[in-house]
């Protein structure tokens, strides 16, 4: 007994010889098939460098070119050939110039020995799998495919939209049931031997030259008329791309690759010295493992195929620059923002912050500076407090200082006086939180010492801007999650509504505020919005509040702080 | 992109191009041992003046990573860094005491260079004080990432511009010829970048760091530009446009996924601010050939003067490209 090596080699003919070699010492037969395409000098070469070994042989030569029908020729004749040429080989595994044997070859030859009936094949039906390249799974078997998809992408997709609409389909002969799998597989004599004698293979041929990658499905469909039990799984460890393209192994795979326990592996960069010196020299295998467990390296290529087709939420970068609604996640993580509060109570931020244990700015659209927590001019990722700055690209402040600061949730005030640019990101952005008292602002502008013709003036135009602003937060893109009250209906009960936005920023409903923060005095803020509608400016988004005193629930100069039950 | 525009930047492109051609006139070769240049050789394109104390750093450095040959227009240096690089056996070196103002700060003729020498190879367009890192850079050479992006049909590579800075004041520590610059200017700003699409050419437009934090903060939009397209498997149609911000066909510029995923890509680690600088920039300031009127020049050197520390208190120290990798100035995008 023993198992046949068919080799197909294309380029870094001089790994291919190394690793022949190394198949042969272990007393494989070896049959390679040259790339049509390698220079004739090349080949040569490669033929000569292997003229010592008497059980290396060499089959008719075809192009193989990506996705096209010689390699399956290919396949074909190196494996008739293994099969006519060395009758005692009972398994045949095929591999190619960049595969790498893992574990010593004796390992692989008992393994084989063990099951001498088992094809490894990978082998599923078009609909159970999720891996095809361009959307073709079930269709590769029934269109027409006479353009490259590589070369010619387009022509491509016109001529399978063309035979979509007209319903052309091209009829799979009788008892096949399309399987497609890894090119990689090792298959036992009577299997490889059964599909290659076919009295109908001149058919089957005929049928596959026309299907599109017929190496990924021409013996994985025809095992499954022949085979008696098939592994569905390929021995080589091979992954995979979001473009279909294998992932290669390099110098620093090599601890990986030790404890993956695979056979072999593919593909290996032609210039990583270090995993051909280790894998093809030293003995360390002799540690009876038994099955290949490839899952750190399956977790590794799979990060990468997500952060390649989903990336990093949030970021915004050199390489990742998504367009408006792709963005999978507009921010890095949840975020704050209240409108109103910061007016309304004389000491919100600490009070905040102590309530929920997460950073609490001012106002960072304001248009002095960005008021950072703690009055920082500079915050995480050097993210500077200059408001020109800022001004220059809100959305990119925004955006970085939530990714600067994950892990360690922000909020912060909003407010008519500030820069508005971003009123759109937050409303649609599923990661804030926005909290409105609507007409708040006047607040400052009772308690401020200014003339009234001023106040007048300024808060015409802070309502109009508040007024933009609610009018964003009621559109139907909204995506973030909204309250809004008027003062009026706020300050009527206070602590619920507080404690609604607290339970949800520290997602616990358990623990009840035991403390409150101070509200100013109103006392006298009826008169003021009279005295401002008497004026002919109507401030209407403060809800109804009675002219006389009492609008405040509570009298006094020093007014104590809610306590609740 | 309709076809009147699409034509009309192709008449930039040939615009370029026969510009550098024109330009070749200005080169006189010291050097040329461009036959030595071998199919897949990688290249190094660079320009320099009076750099003598960072060339060994900077060709060590890229031999090291990898870089087969060099090609270096010298610009009229006089500190001997001319026969430092003449003598070197994987240098070919041409030089002229032309403006480079008026060769658009060394692109044409660097354009010209690389039309003539590099059709078919990947090239690499740094500058002396820019060192270049990818993912993976410390344990795989360059070609394992020029053969991933030829095996992936990738022909452009990005790397942000990342000012690196000393702490406290950059003149504190002399800078020694030979020595890492890293070990002096090893701090950078993580995260304070400001990013813009550019509609023309289709390349994102990055400003912000510490220049835009200290130097620029009354006029961010006049910050320098920090989007790189350095490493490029080279076309003699291809042109560069502004230094290696973009190139045309703007195709190449497409190095950004608009999709929510991150292509690969890497970052030049900019050692401007050393020691050195003080002195060059009240030199450029005279001579007057850096770009928008050397106003990077002046501004720096008024700033300088006052405090020229730029350093803070959440600067980032530099370890290594995971560190970058893990602060989202780069990404491994698929290569793992």
């Amino acid at each position: 007994m023993s198992v046949g090596i068919v080799m197909l080699v294309h380029t870094a003919l001089g790994r291919a010889e190394q690793v022949a070699r190394h198949w042969h010492a272990a007393g494989c037969p070896v049959v390679i098939h040259i790339d049509a395409s390698v220079p004739g000098k090349t080949h040569d070469a490669f033929v000569s460098a292997l003229a010592d070994l008497p059980d290396i042989t060499f089959c008719r030569r075809h192009r193989c070119e990506w996705g096209t029908w010689g390699i399956v020729a290919a396949t074909q004749d190196a494996s008739q050939q293994m099969l006519s040429e060395f009758p005692e080989v009972t398994h045949v595994y095929l591999a190619s110039g960049s595969c790498l044997p893992l574990r010593p070859v004796q390992e692989l030859i008992d393994y084989l020995k063990a099951r001498p009936r088992t094809d490894f094949i990978e082998s599923a039906t078009t609909a159970d799998v999720p891996w095809t390249v361009g959307g073709l799974d079930h269709e590769r078997f029934t269109l027409r495919f006479p353009f490259s998809w590589r070369k010619h992408r387009y022509l491509f997709d016109k001529y399978v939209e063309l035979q979509r609409k007209i319903g052309f389909k091209r009829r799979i002969p009788d008892g096949l049931v399309p399987h497609m799998g890894s090119q990689w597989w090792c298959l036992t004599r009577r299997t490889l031997s059964a599909i290659l004698q076919d009295p109908k293979r001149p058919a089957y041929d005929r049928y596959f030259k026309r299907v599109w990658i017929p190496d990924e499905c021409y013996f994985q469909t025809l095992a499954r008329l022949y085979a008696l039990n098939i592994e569905s799984r390929s021995l080589t460890l091979s992954k995979f791309d979001f473009q279909g393209k294998p992932h290669i192994f390099y110098d620093d795979h090599l601890q990986l690759l030790r404890r993956s326990d695979c056979f072999v592996a593919r593909k290996i960069w032609a210039h990583a010295d270090r995993l051909y010196r280790a894998f093809l020299t030293d003995s360390e295998g002799a540690m009876n493992r038994t099955e290949p467990n490839p899952g750190k390296i399956d977790r590794i290529f799979a990060k990468a195929v997500e952060r390649r087709t989903r990336g990093r939420p949030g970021l915004y970068m050199q390489s990742r620059f998504p367009n408006e609604g792709w963005e999978n996640g507009k921010t890095a993580g949840q975020y704050s923002v209240f409108q109103g509060f910061a007016e309304l109570f004389e000491n919100f931020a600490p009070w905040l912050a102590r309530a929920t244990g997460t950073r609490v700015h001012g106002h960072l659209f304001a248009p002095e500076r960005a008021e950072f927590a703690d009055r920082q001019s500079v915050v995480n990722g050097a993210l500077s407090d200059n408001a020109v700055l800022r001004d220059y690209n809100p959305r990119a402040f925004l955006g970085s200082l939530i990714w600067n600061t994950r892990g360690e949730r922000q909020c912060f005030s909003l407010g008519p006086r500030d820069n508005q640019a971003i009123n759109w990101d937050i409303a649609k952005d599923p990661n804030a939180q926005i909290s409105v008292i609507s007409g708040a602002w006047a607040v400052p502008l009772f308690q401020s010492n200014r003339d009234f013709a001023d106040i007048r003036k300024e808060a015409a135009l802070l309502q109009k801007i508040e007024s933009d602003f609610l009018d964003v937060l009621h559109s139907p893109y909204v995506k973030a999650r909204i309250r809004i009250w008027t003062m009026a209906e706020f300050i009527e009960s206070p602590m619920e509504p507080l404690q609604t936005i607290i339970d949800e920023i520290t997602q616990k409903t358990t623990r009840r505020l035991s403390e409150a923060p101070h509200m100013a005095d109103l006392s006298g803020f009826g008169q003021f919005l009279q005295n401002l509608k008497n004026q002919g400016m109507h401030p209407h988004l403060m809800g109804d509040f009675p002219v006389t005193q009492g609008a405040m629930p509570r009298n006094g100069q020093s007014p104590k702080p809610y306590l609740v039950r | 992109m309709g076809a009147w525009q699409s034509y009309r930047l192709r008449l930039k492109r040939r615009r370029f191009l026969f510009r550098a051609i024109r330009k070749r006139r200005e080169l006189r070769p010291v050097t040329n041992r461009t036959k030595r240049i071998k199919p897949g050789d990688i290249l190094l394109f660079s320009t320099q003046r009076n750099e003598a104390i960072r060339l060994p750093y900077f060709l060590k450095y890229y031999r090291d990573m990898g870089v087969n040959h060099f090609l270096i227009v010298d610009n009229d240096s006089t500190d001997g860094s001319v026969d430092y690089l003449a003598d070197q056996k994987d240098v070919s070196l041409w030089t002229t005491p032309r403006s480079y103002k008026r060769s658009r700060f060394g692109v044409d003729w660097l354009n010209w260079l690389q039309m003539r020498y590099a059709h078919g190879h990947w090239t690499l367009v740094v500058d002396p004080d820019e060192f270049f890192v990818y993912p993976f850079c410390d344990t795989r050479p360059i070609r394992a990432l020029t053969d991933w992006l030829d095996a992936s049909s990738i022909k452009s590579f990005s790397a942000m511009l990342l000012d690196m800075y000393p702490k406290g004041r950059i003149d504190a520590q002399p800078y020694r010829a030979g020595q890492d610059p890293l070990e002096i200017a090893s701090w950078f700003d993580s995260g304070n970048y400001s990013i813009q699409k550019n509609g023309l050419f289709g390349n994102l437009w990055i400003q912000g760091g510490p220049r835009s934090r200290v130097f620029f903060k009354d006029m961010p939009e006049r910050a320098p530009a920090l989007n790189k397209i350095p490493l490029v498997k080279w076309n003699r149609r291809y042109a560069y446009v502004s230094s290696t911000h973009m190139l045309l066909p703007r195709g190449l510029n497409q190095v950004y996924d608009e999709w929510g995923g991150e292509k690969a890509s890497g970052a030049l680690l900019h050692t401007k601010f050393l020691d050195t600088f003080t002195v060059k920039a009240m030199e450029e300031l005279k001579r007057k050939q850096h770009y928008a009127a050397s106003m990077e020049y002046r501004t720096y050197a008024s700033q300088l003067q006052k405090d020229p520390d730029l350093w803070c208190k959440w600067s980032e120290k530099y370890i290594n490209w995971r560190q970058l990798e893990i602060l989202g100035l780069m990404s491994k995008g698929n290569w793992a």
